[in-house]
């Protein structure tokens, strides 16, 4: 407690024209405020470390598999524990191309949902959809995937597959075994999880609209489909940050997709066949690797879904931007 | 400016109290843990490992609590290779398996590491077949096929040649295996390695290979692997007995090494276990897929506890080595209601002088 005792005011002067920790801490030069700032700072300086060293640590670990496979671990097709062989390609594809499925699906569907509640519907129909909306965010992911095995996957096989095959079986994309296990289940089931999410922000980002913006476009004489239109140009960068934060949850999600994707490491054109994803792989494969290069490449699997998750994350960001350059007063998701 | 100064030095004070009662908490906890684990006279064991026998594993540690108030015995399924690891790094008092540890997992290990085989179980090939009634045969080369991918409809010939009397529809085979690593496909693989060279080629033994592509779709554990054949037509794959009758899903009788049809019985298994036991290796664990003998079921497997030669805290030691002898002996009772197969009566003898070996500090714990 020695350094609260006030001290005499000629002491007081020198030190203060000499370095004083508590200016140098806080421009009020108060104890409290300096160290508050200190705690403050440690507090940022923690979520820093936990990211270097997470990064460190998952790079170091990753060491022998990066050694041995280098640049060809990302374009390797081959995952072979048996024969050491690994290659995160298969991984990758699936993992993208269920959460653009997955984004394909939920973003209309959110944008729909959203714009209704806070331009369209009366208060007492908004209220509770509103209430619903957040209730299916909080629900659990292996509730969602029981559900997929055991409802949607049915679903999916007899009444979409089937047409689906029937009418665009010309394209690639909808050939092959109908079984309701694979690529398309896996980013449907995504689809659903993440549309309250986006739905949620939407929801609040549109809200955050000031009523005159509202109020001047129908004084101009627009419909309300035209107002809806001023509405959402000037959300935009709140509606890219809620979809951005759809797009992290279906990247990162694992038990749900585990159960309806099919968990077989390949790329395939057709969206009926099984797919993997690298949490999937990551969470399946975890506690049974014994072998230390299977270890190995496990972790740098981890290591590039951090990566995938850093990058997704950038290109948003610079579409925010680009969406917002020149407009000022937009509303934002923050 | 009193005033705020003042409400500074308290917010100071109350930061610099908190942190050394943090402090003081932390460097207190581990003491006052301590004596209480030494003085309350309990003695607290931590398994992990297999899920495959953890019924059974359940059953005896609650019916061993009820005899024995002072023991608690905690068990953690989390796959055989998860029992293997924590053994290894002492994380666990004893690791749980259903593939024997390798020479070189067994190296990693700071001590002698023994296996225990506690019960057998049996690994049964399950399917989703609508208008099938009974159960369906199936040679081991045409399980090899279907699983390479080289038999693809479930109306080929060369199944319909084991089913002469079933009608088999013209659909597609839907394979459904494990995909995340387990000791259920490490025996699987097994059989399939030993009853095919090419399978032993392009696949091999693992708890995780790489499967042929374009067979069908991998699910996680046990449970995943039954929901998926049960929601999914036309599918077949195999999981541990016990799941395929607790769920009543129908299992295929599998042609042995004699060329019978075997359906998954408790006896089958334990006659597969007592042809090979008189060739069991010092070191107690072996491979008894495809067994020789008229009626034994082939792709059966002993399941092993892993414990350390040598145990460090005598106590523990000697909790460990009374459970595991109780569980040879008076937990067999409850083996066969779990349905599990229980050991051949000279593996147990063999079992009880691995028990009887575990010291600690130079002294043999079971007298």
């Amino acid at each position: 407690m020695q350094p609260n005792i006030p001290t005499p005011a000629a002491q007081y002067g020198a030190s203060a024209r000499r370095w004083n920790w508590r200016r140098a801490l806080s421009s009020t030069g108060s104890t409290g405020d300096a160290v508050f700032r200190v705690i403050l700072f440690l507090c940022a300086m923690l979520i820093l470390l936990i990211v270097v060293s997470m990064v460190t640590m998952m790079a170091a670990n990753a060491m022998p598999s990066i050694r041995r496979f280098g640049f060809g671990f990302l374009t390797g097709r081959d995952w072979n524990p048996v024969a050491d062989s690994f290659g995160a390609l298969p991984f990758i594809y699936g993992t993208i191309v269920s959460s653009i499925i997955a984004l394909i699906i939920a973003v209309p569907l959110s944008l729909g949902v959203a714009v209704f509640l806070v331009e369209q519907a009366p208060r007492r129909i908004a209220r509770p959809i509103a209430f619903l909306v957040e209730l299916l965010a909080a629900i659990p992911s292996v509730v969602y995937g029981l559900w997929g095995i055991f409802v949607l996957a049915p679903f999916l096989r007899v009444y979409v597959e089937p047409p689906l095959q029937k009418w665009f079986g010309w394209l690639p994309l909808f050939q092959g075994r109908i079984t309701g296990i694979g690529l398309l289940t896996g980013g449907v089931i995504l689809a659903i999880m993440v549309t309250p999410i986006i739905t949620a922000v939407v929801r609040d980002v549109l809200a955050a609209v000031p009523v005159s913006q509202r109020e001047a476009a129908l004084a101009l004489g627009a419909t309300k489909w035209e107002t809806t239109r001023v509405v959402l140009a000037n959300a935009a960068s709140g509606i890219a940050g809620a979809i951005v934060l759809g797009l992290g949850r279906a990247i990162g999600e694992t038990m749900a997709v585990t159960m309806v994707i099919g968990n077989v490491p390949q790329i395939s054109a057709s969206l009926f066949e099984p797919s993997y994803t690298i949490a999937s792989v990551l969470a399946s494969n975890f506690s049974e690797a014994t072998d230390e290069l299977y270890l190995s490449a496990l972790i740098q699997i981890g290591l590039i879904l951090f990566l995938v998750t850093f990058m997704v994350n950038g290109v948003a960001k610079l579409l925010v931007w680009s969406v917002t350059r020149g407009t000022s007063g937009t509303a934002r998701a923050t | 400016m009193l005033i705020p100064k003042k409400i500074s030095q308290a917010v100071l004070a109350l930061v610099l109290v908190t942190v050394a009662a943090f402090g003081l908490a932390c460097s207190g906890d581990p003491v006052g843990k301590n004596s209480g684990d030494s003085g309350g006279g309990t003695v607290q064991l931590q398994g992990q490992g297999a899920s495959f026998p953890k019924p059974i594993y359940e059953k005896w540690m609650s019916e061993y609590g009820k005899l024995h108030a002072n023991v608690r015995i905690d068990y953690q399924s989390q796959g055989s290779g998860a029992g293997i690891k924590a053994i290894q790094s002492r994380t666990a008092d004893f690791g749980a398996s259903d593939a024997p540890m390798s020479e070189e997992d067994m190296k990693k290990a700071d001590g002698e590491i023994l296996h225990i085989p506690t019960v057998l179980g049996a690994v049964v090939l399950t399917y989703n077949l609508e208008g099938v009634a009974q159960p369906l045969r199936f040679s081991s080369e045409v399980i090899v096929d279907i699983f390479l991918g080289k038999i693809k409809k479930w109306d080929d010939a060369r199944i319909k040649a084991d089913n002469p009397n079933v009608t088999l529809p013209a659909k597609d085979i839907t394979a459904v295996y494990r995909s995340d690593g387990s000791g259920t496909t490490q025996v699987f693989t097994d059989y399939l390695s030993k009853v095919s060279p090419e399978w032993k080629q392009k696949v091999g033994t693992d708890k995780a290979p790489k499967w042929p592509e374009g067979i069908g779709m991998g699910a996680k554990g046990n449970e995943g692997v039954m929901g998926q054949i049960k929601n999914t037509p036309n599918t077949i794959g195999y999981v541990e007995l016990a799941y395929a009758k607790e769920q009543k899903l129908p299992v295929a009788l599998i042609k042995n090494s004699s060329g019978n049809f075997v359906e998954p019985s408790l006896e089958a298994v334990t006659a597969a276990a007592a042809e090979s036991a008189a060739n069991m290796p010092d070191a107690l664990h072996q491979s008894i897929t495809n067994a020789a003998g008229a009626n034994t079921y082939p792709i059966s497997s002993y399941t092993y506890i892993l414990v350390y030669k040598e145990q460090k805290d005598a106590a523990k030691g000697k909790a460990l080595v009374d459970f595991l002898w109780w569980s040879l002996h008076d937990g067999e009772k409850y083996v066969k209601e779990k349905l599990y197969a229980p050991l051949p009566p000279d593996i147990v003898k063999r079992a009880e002088a691995k028990i009887n070996s575990i010291m600690s500090g130079g002294k043999p714990l079971r007298q």
